[in-house]
């Protein structure tokens, strides 16, 4: 053969051996199995590869999809942490027993008891609040409970994302526990006759249409409304500059917070280089970029907040155990699904 | 007498065994979907069912009719008709097949949001606002989407009817006196009637296929279905459930392409008919005709890329070009893998059917051909099952011999993704081979044969020089497919593995269009080879057939 004959085959086989090679259990490795797809994380794992070096590998996909993903693997996998941003989809892995306890003097230390599993299966690296949004057209009181999101009076205004996104999941699966079933289902049809229109887009998709007048009360995560304020486009600021932000059932059991969090693998075939990424994923430097950039609370106290985060204000939180959550979570999503809640 | 129908010799082994690639997943979807489902089905039917089956049904049928009639109607004019830009618009009519309708969702609905850019301007400028307007995120504004991306299917094979069949009967009918429009519903539109259709099965496949698009039109369907009981439900037999209900309907598309391909080649004359005399339009009737072809292919394709574009200059300070970089080198190299062993694999079917023909060979090519049609969640499902056990099985076997485990090495690599491609691909490859083996005629073989050169030789010196062309031709297909493939793509791959579809995707899914606008482009624009290459191949003009003669 001329070495033209030989060039293609052998640069499309040198291609396949770069695609193919695992390198998965490559000493100073760490596969992070992960549902937050944020640019911060690049930059969080070089500030980590640069420390230790230790390289990150990752999979970013929905907590559910990488779930299913870990089961069909089982003990092969070579996932050595699992990172959600929900504590129902944390729980869920708990259920499907992927995580495994796992003891650190730095983590104990920088992350306050009540953001650790009980039986240290996980831990909290970040507080998200699903608030409610006004439109400038009603009054500040219009609106201050998740229960009045179903009173009839709001017939047409309400803007909430679908039932397959966990945020809502987790929401209805807090009502379960605080509730009841047959109250949240109730609630959740009186919801979808609320509608201003059929679920769709995200949390920012709602706040977008609250201000354009597509309806006057809206459901989000309070990071998403930040985001906007903070880098969003012109239009964007413009329109969050006419949302009010409400931190619902101050009078009641207090806003519906969920976590953000990482446990440890059971099967983890780098458990040294997983415990030490966990570790560092506590420090307040990472927690600056890990939480901060994307305007989430940080699970570590004593950091400075974003001049936005402060003019939030303070609120009180549900205090319900995030197991809840995920136990509940099948119920919450077959609740939607009869109420039709897409 | 051909000798090697008495040895038949390894080829129709390797024909069953590259066919595997289809036949195992679809196996293994309806073999799950006889699983226990532990009421999560039953669930389902009494809640969304009926909406994934109304939603299937009603964007089926709207899709296929209006392709139907946008595609025809544009390949009439520009084949029957000559006007100011005729020769330009019979090749852009062409560049919506390079928008994937994900992309062309997501330009969509970023465009007519409540509060977004064009809403915000209207309103500032005419006090209107894009509420006025139909909604994107409807059935609508997905069969709209799905419609102006997928015409191009029909428009193509109905322009090869026009131009090739119908031209000598066009002739004779407007000479006996017939009208124009009296020829089209008369004659030429009854005669292309199989081709149209053959167009029309392609474009249901893909509307029933489709997930990235209707999922964002916050349409369900059964595509889409697959998904969330694959991961919401947690059910694997309840997804197998749907995705054998799905592949049901797409079996149905697949009949109706076969049959009306059987029936048009009755048409099919062997010689090749003098070219169209085109009528010359009048300046009304032009002016018409130009905005009737310009409107398609502005909606289809310049209206999603002006938007991406204008997104991406928004956005360059942010990770936009860097995004596309490193997501385009990975698209890239997987595909350009993807697309080598599939022409590879296509040549050995092909060449097991010319050297052993019969029953043995043929079935297995037939089955090849299916993959295209199994829509992505499908495949994804019906590959992640048995690949995973065959992981477990050789790690297993591994571990009871050498005490050592090599890990995933299938689900765990991107072989998972690759042969994710080749069933859905292979068809591609295999039917732009098939065209290239029937013009290479057996004496080629015998002569070859008599002068003594062993097969393998024969391969070599003879066959793959003269099918250079339409090898070629097929692995940059199979490598713009896999470019644009989404679903499978999101179920199979590994590690650090997001490619230009999935980047995009999830970021289109997150709100954060304009950092995907530049990898956006780049799918596009990777889109834009083949369909010039491919216009050229089928353009019915002289031009061609001039260049076809000798010097």
């Amino acid at each position: 053969m001329t070495p033209r004959c030989i060039g293609l085959p052998l640069t499309l086989v040198l291609l396949a051996l770069t695609l193919f090679a695992p390198g998965l259990h490559a000493q100073g490795v760490v596969n992070v199995y992960t549902s937050r797809h944020y640019d911060t994380d690049a930059e969080l794992h070089g500030l980590f590869t640069q420390k230790t070096g230790i390289r990150v590998n990752s999979i970013e996909g929905n907590a559910d999809e990488l779930l299913a993903r870990m089961r069909n693997e089982g003990d092969l996998s070579p996932a050595d942490v699992f990172v959600a941003v929900d504590a129902g989809r944390l729980q869920k892995a708990v259920d499907q027993g992927v995580f495994t306890p796992f003891e650190s003097d730095v983590v104990e230390q920088n992350i306050p008891d009540f953001m650790r599993h009980d039986q240290g299966l996980y831990i909290g690296l970040s507080k998200r609040v699903r608030v409610l949004y006004l439109s400038d057209r009603v009054a500040s009181d219009f609106v201050t409970t998740y229960a009045d999101l179903a009173d009839p009076r709001l017939k047409g205004k309400v803007l909430i994302r679908s039932s397959g996104n966990v945020y809502n999941q987790s929401l209805l699966a807090s009502f379960i526990a605080n509730y009841g079933q047959a109250d949240t289902e109730a609630w959740a049809r009186g919801v979808v006759d609320n509608m201003a229109r059929v679920p769709q887009g995200g949390d920012t998709s709602q706040i977008r249409a609250l201000a354009a007048g597509v309806g006057d009360v809206a459901v989000g995560n309070h990071y998403y409304f930040a985001r906007m304020l903070v880098l969003g486009d012109a239009s964007d600021k413009a329109a969050a500059q006419t949302v009010r932000l409400v931190f619902p059932d101050q009078q009641g059991r207090g806003a519906h917070t969920n976590i953000s969090g990482i446990g440890l693998i059971k099967t983890a075939p780098n458990r040294d280089n997983a415990i030490r990424y966990i570790e560092f994923l506590t420090t307040p430097e990472a927690q600056a970029i890990y939480a901060l950039k994307n305007f989430e609370y940080p699970a570590v106290e004593g950091l400075e907040l974003p001049e936005v985060l402060k003019s939030f204000g303070e609120f009180k939180s549900d205090t319900l155990n995030a197991a809840e959550l995920g136990r509940y979570n099948r119920d919450a999503v077959e609740a939607m699904d009869r109420a039709g809640w897409r | 007498m051909n000798l090697s129908v008495l040895r038949p010799g390894p080829w129709p082994l390797i024909a069953l065994a590259v066919s595997l690639l289809v036949v195992v997943p679809l196996a293994t979807v309806v073999f799950a979907s006889l699983g226990d489902a532990q009421g999560s089905w039953a669930h389902l039917a009494q809640t969304r069912l009926g909406t994934y089956t109304r939603n299937t049904l009603t964007l089926a049928a709207a899709v296929c009719a209006a392709t139907a009639v946008i595609g025809t109607a544009t390949a009439w004019v520009v084949t029957t008709c000559q006007f100011p830009g005729r020769r330009l618009f019979a090749w852009a009519l062409l560049l919506p097949l390079t928008v994937p309708a994900y992309l062309a969702a997501y330009a969509y609905t970023d465009l007519l949001e409540p509060g977004g850019q064009l809403d915000a301007a209207l309103r500032a400028q005419t006090g209107w606002s894009t509420l006025d307007l139909p909604p994107a995120r409807s059935l609508a504004g997905a069969a709209f989407v799905l419609s102006i991306t997928l015409y191009p299917y029909v428009y193509l094979a109905a322009r090869a009817s026009f131009a090739e069949q119908s031209g000598a009967a066009i002739e004779v009918s407007r000479t006996l006196g017939r009208g124009p429009w009296a020829s089209f519903f008369r004659v030429a539109l009854p005669m292309a009637r199989p081709s149209i259709a053959a167009g029309a099965a392609l474009v249901l496949m893909e509307t029933l296929g489709d997930f990235g698009a209707v999922e964002h039109c916050a349409v369900d369907t059964f595509a889409t279905g697959v998904f969330h009981a694959w991961r919401s439900l947690e059910s694997a037999t309840t997804a197998a459930r749907l995705a054998t209900v799905l592949i049901t309907f797409v079996a149905f598309a697949v009949l109706l392409e076969g049959i009306t391909r059987r029936r048009a080649r009755f048409y099919q004359l062997g010689t090749r008919l003098p070219p169209v005399r085109r009528t010359t339009l009048r300046p009304a009737a032009a002016v018409a005709a130009i905005v009737g072809c310009a409107l398609p292919v502005a909606m289809g394709f310049a209206l999603p890329v002006a938007a991406f574009a204008r997104l991406a200059w928004s956005a360059v300070e942010s990770h936009a070009v860097q995004i596309a970089i490193e997501a385009g080198l990975r698209s890239a190299s997987v595909a350009a893998v993807a697309a080598a062993i599939a022409v590879v694999l296509a040549l050995a079917v092909r060449f097991a059917r010319r050297f052993a023909p019969g029953p043995a060979t043929a079935t297995p090519a037939a089955a090849c051909r299916l993959g295209y049609a199994i829509p992505g969640t499908v495949v994804g499902l019906g590959l992640l099952i048995p690949l995973a056990a065959m992981d477990r099985g050789f790690n297993g076997l591994t571990l009871w011999a050498f005490d050592w485990r090599p890990g995933l090495i299938l689900t765990g690599t991107a072989a998972a993704v690759v042969i994710g491609y080749q069933t859905r691909f292979l068809a591609v490859a295999t039917a732009l081979l098939d065209g290239a083996f029937k013009r290479l005629r057996p004496s080629l073989d015998e002569a070859a044969r008599t002068l003594g050169s062993s097969r393998l030789e024969m391969i070599r010196r003879v066959h793959l020089p003269l099918l250079r062309g339409s090898v070629a031709a097929a692995a940059l297909l199979v490598f713009v497919d896999v470019v644009k493939e989404l679903p499978a793509t999101l179920m199979l791959r590994p590690f650090n593995f997001d490619t230009l579809a999935v980047r995009v995707y999830q970021l289109a899914g997150d709100e954060r269009l304009p950092e995907a606008s530049a990898a956006a482009l780049v799918i596009i624009a990777i889109g834009v080879i083949p369909v010039a290459t491919l216009s050229r191949l089928t353009q019915p003009s002289s031009a061609r057939t001039k260049s076809l003669q000798p010097q």
